[in-house]
């Protein structure tokens, strides 16, 4: 592990820990709700980001998989099999503890998958649809892999709405907090705040140390290779299809965990989190933050996120992600961040005596 | 199922095929002179019905339609104009995103002018409730007028295609632009032209199938998806493949209909979609040739 | 790196730095409605209702001398926007109370939230669940829809119907009452021959309305909101299904019936009597709060009045009772909310009660039909 990416992550985390001390400070505690929030969304999009950065591949199907992630978790951890309790698979889940008893938000004793193998089949979903379509699906170029990964996004949306076990329109509400570790859950009671908030930054810190070494590493090169030039690549040795399903797949991973997260923490997932409105949004805050660029992705996702949800845009909420697609994609394709505005603040200035230098 | 309703479903999916047939064939136009599929190709059918309904508070149903149009081409051209005309490198990537970043703002700003109220133009024959008998089956006469338009369409994009100098110079820019360039043909200027003949079409389509499905602010998006998997389907730039893939899909999806819970109808024609992709997604009907990895 | 932190840094930062508007003597209403999105037709007319009626509140002078400040928050019908707003309005806004959500699904997924954090929250959600377990701070104005299926139901058994077509979307409202008909039908004799659920957005659906002819029913119920409820109907009338058609309580908006156009004549469905207002007796107790309101958003904002609307006027209604009695303390306009009893509002008459947290009854509901385009009670 390379010490400057060590140093990178670690200002990052202080700068996260000092942004708490801030808001505690100033009595605006409740603002690190929306900034836990963002950062469960960035994971989704840093995963689009290694995608479509260093991959090349676009993918409007990314909220597909934070709603596979969200809806399998929250099917499992409120489906009810008190009544099985006597039949032999579950009672003999319950007595290895893959499933826990416990009173739910009315009162009631309910019999559920525990939060954890919920998580591990959660994962495993997400991966093995990412897998298997991924396969056929990226060795599909320009549009129609656009289409294909649309297609993606609203299969599952339909799936989630028209499904009556997902809660059907209405979607899934009443899931628990996830048990990290004794004591420590994450969830959305007002008391636990802080300690969720300290948890979603550790869990993108440990994830941006993953995927800033993955960027540098052998895996990274290649990947970059794919994306300046496929058939070069191909013709040097490297495995592009192994690749590009395997960046694929982590991404579609990381969507799934944020889905899992984000829907113990809220408490409840609806169908909007599949809606191709999301992968959207998605696909514009990797366009600003630079596609392939992680801190900018990062950067881009916390503040679009944070003002989105609270409200910022108001009803222009829309039409604000829109805009800002069109924009960055005609005047700042490499991402906002990639502006060089010394370059452009020369430009400006009137032209003295040496010519103009060429673009 | 007896005679008289397997017509039925057949005539049901002739109603849904055809309004995606005419929708997907927009699509066409400027994938054969840019190359791109145009995301925003559902909002000119949008635009289309509402325009017309709001001409036709003031003007007869014909002019109010031709006026649909012709306001609905300007909105075309100007939106290449203003966002595509002066870019030096389009590349597909790029063109995608900008082209959904474009339907979103069409959509927030039909819903500004337009308020979120479902619209509806009157049949052109006959009213809400008429019906021709169709060997046991029913079917509204205005299925029959979008089966017209639709028709027409495809005769009219295949003759401009294949055999006016225009169409031809189109077909060249996609196929090679700096060549075009080359040869002295004015790439821009045809690109411009590309998109205000798509939106046009794309909003005469609106306004035929609007007594059929209403039109409201929002209607673009679903109808954009069915209909690039309609033009994808039958092959991208086939018009005639467009037309025949729309009645598969309408089709299939009617009888899907009657086997299994309405619910899963769209789920089914997206898996078609995808399987055609994995498969041959040069489409049904599309020359090997497309893109492939 | 460094270019990217500091740009985030410095948004963050100004965002936790900036000074919060200190509240002063006034009475603090949050609002979360869909304005924008999917549930337009709902959050649309329930804003527009909130506004009209602070401003008129605020006009008079405020409740009890303090004016009432309206912070409206558009969810898009989102359950994360929604969860993520009520957490602001509740924590940092520290709203009195929370009118909204506009859909089932959202309002759901912070029913716990508003019971943890004791905020009154009057939804203007139709689903049962919502009321059902009751929880002590969360409220619902609509109507129920059980009772409008039990209204069609004793309709139906008025006209001898016993065998039924049940078309629904796919939407919270249309599973809603899916729900309600399946669990009703058997105890009022009714027999549901067949069942489909249709995509909210369908442009067309002869072939859903083929099975159901095929099923060989004696009526259709079509339960939706959007506009695949018109094109609903006209399908079945151009396939020459000429048994009765009802509509769930959603069909209440002239502008569906204009786009069905003749199919929509004879059309039988429950509603609250703001769509009749006009044509009620003068001894109705509900006319005159029905026909001020009806008068004074049409002249406001230029469109027709929907019943939509209405829930959120019942809302602000509601809640602006309570707190003329319990003041701005939340646990004592909560136990005002629970003991209101015959408020005139405009889906009916409430009577609230601990076990009862709509507080409307059968009556609620007028079955009306369609004749020459217009909206009139249903002989009976």
């Amino acid at each position: 592990m390379r010490p400057a990416l060590l140093r990178q992550v670690a200002i990052f985390v202080a700068v996260f820990v000092a942004l708490e001390l801030l808001a505690v400070a100033g009595e605006k505690s409740f603002l690190l709700t929306q900034v836990t929030m963002s950062a469960y969304y960035t994971l989704v999009v840093l995963g689009l980001s290694l995608l479509m950065g260093y991959a090349g591949q676009i993918s409007l199907g990314q909220a597909g998989f934070f709603a596979l992630g969200g809806y399998t978790s929250a099917v499992l951890t409120t489906w009810d099999l008190a009544a099985q309790r006597s039949v032999g698979w579950v009672a003999g889940a319950a007595r290895v503890g893959l499933l826990t008893s416990r009173t739910d938000a009315f009162g009631a004793q309910v019999l559920t998958v525990h939060p954890w193998p919920a998580l591990a089949c959660a994962l495993l979903l997400t991966m093995t649809v990412a897998f298997v379509v991924g396969i056929p699906v990226l060795k599909l170029k320009g549009h129609y892999l656009a289409m294909a990964t649309l297609g993606l996004g609203t299969i599952v949306y339909s799936i989630a709405v028209g499904t009556a076990r997902l809660g059907a329109a209405d979607g899934i509400s009443g899931v628990p907090p996830f048990p990290l570790l004794p004591g420590i859950g994450v969830g959305g009671s007002m008391g636990g705040r802080i300690v969720n908030y300290y948890v979603a930054c550790g869990i993108l810190a440990a994830v941006m140390l993953l995927l800033l070494n993955l960027v540098h590493s052998r895996v990274g090169r290649a990947l970059r290779a794919i994306h300046g030039a496929e058939d070069a690549a191909s013709a040097m040795g490297v495995d592009t299809a192994h690749f590009k399903v395997r960046t694929f797949v982590l991404g579609a991973a990381l969507a799934g965990l944020a889905g899992v997260l984000l829907t113990h923490f809220n408490g409840a997932i609806g169908p909007s989190e599949a809606s191709i409105m999301k992968s959207v949004k998605y696909l514009a805050i990797v366009a600003v933050g630079g596609m392939g660029s992680l801190w900018g992705t990062l950067a881009a996702s916390m503040v679009l996120n944070f003002l989105s949800l609270r409200g910022y845009f108001g009803t222009l909420d829309d039409a604000v992600f829109g805009a800002i697609l069109i924009a960055v994609m005609l005047f700042a394709p490499q991402g906002i961040l990639a502006i060089d505005l010394r370059r452009a603040l020369r430009i400006l200035r009137p032209a003295r005596g040496a010519p103009a230098e060429p673009r | 199922m007896s005679l008289a309703f397997f017509i039925q479903y057949l005539v049901a999916g002739i109603t849904y095929g055809t309004i995606y047939a005419v929708v997907g064939m927009g699509f066409n136009i400027i994938y054969n002179t840019t190359g791109i599929i145009n995301f925003a190709q559902g909002e000119f059918v949008m635009l289309g019905g509402m325009v017309a309904v709001s001409l036709h508070h003031h003007l007869p149903l014909p002019a109010a339609i031709a006026g649909a149009v012709l306001v609905t081409m300007a909105v075309g051209a100007l939106i290449e104009l203003i966002f595509i005309h002066w870019l030096s490198k389009p590349t597909v990537l790029r063109m995608i995103i900008v082209t959904i970043g474009i339907s979103i703002l069409i959509r927030e700003a039909a819903l500004l002018v337009w308020g979120h109220d479902v619209r509806v133009l009157p049949y052109f024959t006959g009213n809400e409730i008429s019906a021709i008998s169709l060997g046991g089956a029913l079917i509204s006469p205005q299925v029959i007028w979008v089966v017209a338009v639709c028709a027409v369409m495809v005769l009219l994009t295949t003759a401009f295609f294949q055999w006016t100098m225009l169409g031809r110079q189109m077909r060249a820019c996609a196929s090679n632009r700096v060549g075009a360039a080359v040869c002295g043909l004015p790439i821009r200027n045809l690109v411009t032209l590309s998109f205000a003949l798509s939106a046009g079409m794309g909003a005469l389509a609106g306004c035929v199938v609007c007594p059929i499905t209403y039109t409201q602010y929002g209607m673009g998006t679903g109808l954009a998806i069915k209909g690039f998997t309609v033009a994808i389907l039958g092959g991208l730039g086939n018009s005639l493949g467009a037309v025949a893939a729309g009645l598969l899909l309408g089709v299939v999806e009617s009888f899907t209909v009657s086997a299994l819970p309405a619910a899963y109808k769209d789920t089914i024609s997206i898996a078609i979609l995808l399987g055609v992709l994995f498969v041959r997604p040069s489409g049904l009907f599309g020359s090997r040739a497309a893109t492939r990895a | 790196m460094t270019k990217a932190m500091t740009a985030s840094l410095a948004l963050l930062a100004s965002a936790l730095l900036a000074p919060h508007a200190l509240a002063e003597d006034t009475i603090k209403v949050g609002a979360i409605l869909a304005v924008t999105g999917p549930a337009s037709f709902l959050g649309s007319p329930e804003a527009k209702t909130l506004e009209m009626m602070v401003a008129d509140i605020n006009a008079k002078g405020g409740i009890g001398g303090k004016k009432v400040v309206l912070i409206i928050k558009d969810s898009g019908a989102s359950s994360e926007k929604a969860i993520s707003f009520a957490k602001q309005l509740i924590e940092e806004e520290k709203v009195l109370a929370i009118i909204g959500p506009s859909t089932s699904g959202e309002t759901m997924a912070i029913k716990a939230l508003a019971e943890e954090s004791k905020t009154p929250l009057l939804s203007c959600a139709a689903a049962e669940v919502i009321v059902n377990p009751v929880a002590s701070y969360v409220f619902k104005t609509p109507q129920k829809d059980s009772q409008a299926v039990i209204r069609i139901f004793q309709q139906m058994k008025k006209m001898g119907i016993s065998k039924i077509g049940v078309l629904s979307s796919n939407t919270g409202f249309g599973k809603a009452g899916k729900d309600q008909i399946e669990k009703l039908a058997a105890e009022h004799g009714i027999q549901i021959v067949v069942s489909e659920v249709y995509d909210s957005k369908a442009t067309d659906l002869t072939a859903e309305v083929t099975k159901i002819k095929a099923a060989n029913v004696q009526a259709i119920v079509n339960w939706s909101i959007e506009p695949a409820q018109a094109i609903v109907i006209k399908n079945a009338r151009q396939l020459g299904l000429t048994i009765p058609i009802f509509q769930s309580h959603g069909f209440g908006n002239i502008g569906y019936v204009k786009a069905a156009g003749v199919a929509a004549e004879g059309v039988i469905f429950p509603a609250g009597r703001l769509l009749i207002a006009d044509q009620l007796p003068a001894s109705n107790p509900q006319k005159k709060v029905l026909v001020s309101y009806k008068n004074e958003y049409e002249a406001r904002y230029k469109e027709d009045v929907s019943t939509f609307g209405g829930h959120a006027y019942d809302a602000m209604l509601l809640l602006s009772d309570a707190v003329k009695k319990g003041g701005t303390d939340r646990a004592k306009v909560r136990a005002e909310l629970e003991g209101l009893k015959g408020v005139v509002g405009t889906a009916g008459i409430f009577n609230m009660s601990a076990t009862d947290h709509n507080g409307l009854g059968l009556d609620a509901f007028e079955m009306l039909t369609v004749k020459d385009g217009r909206f009139v009670p249903l002989a009976q």
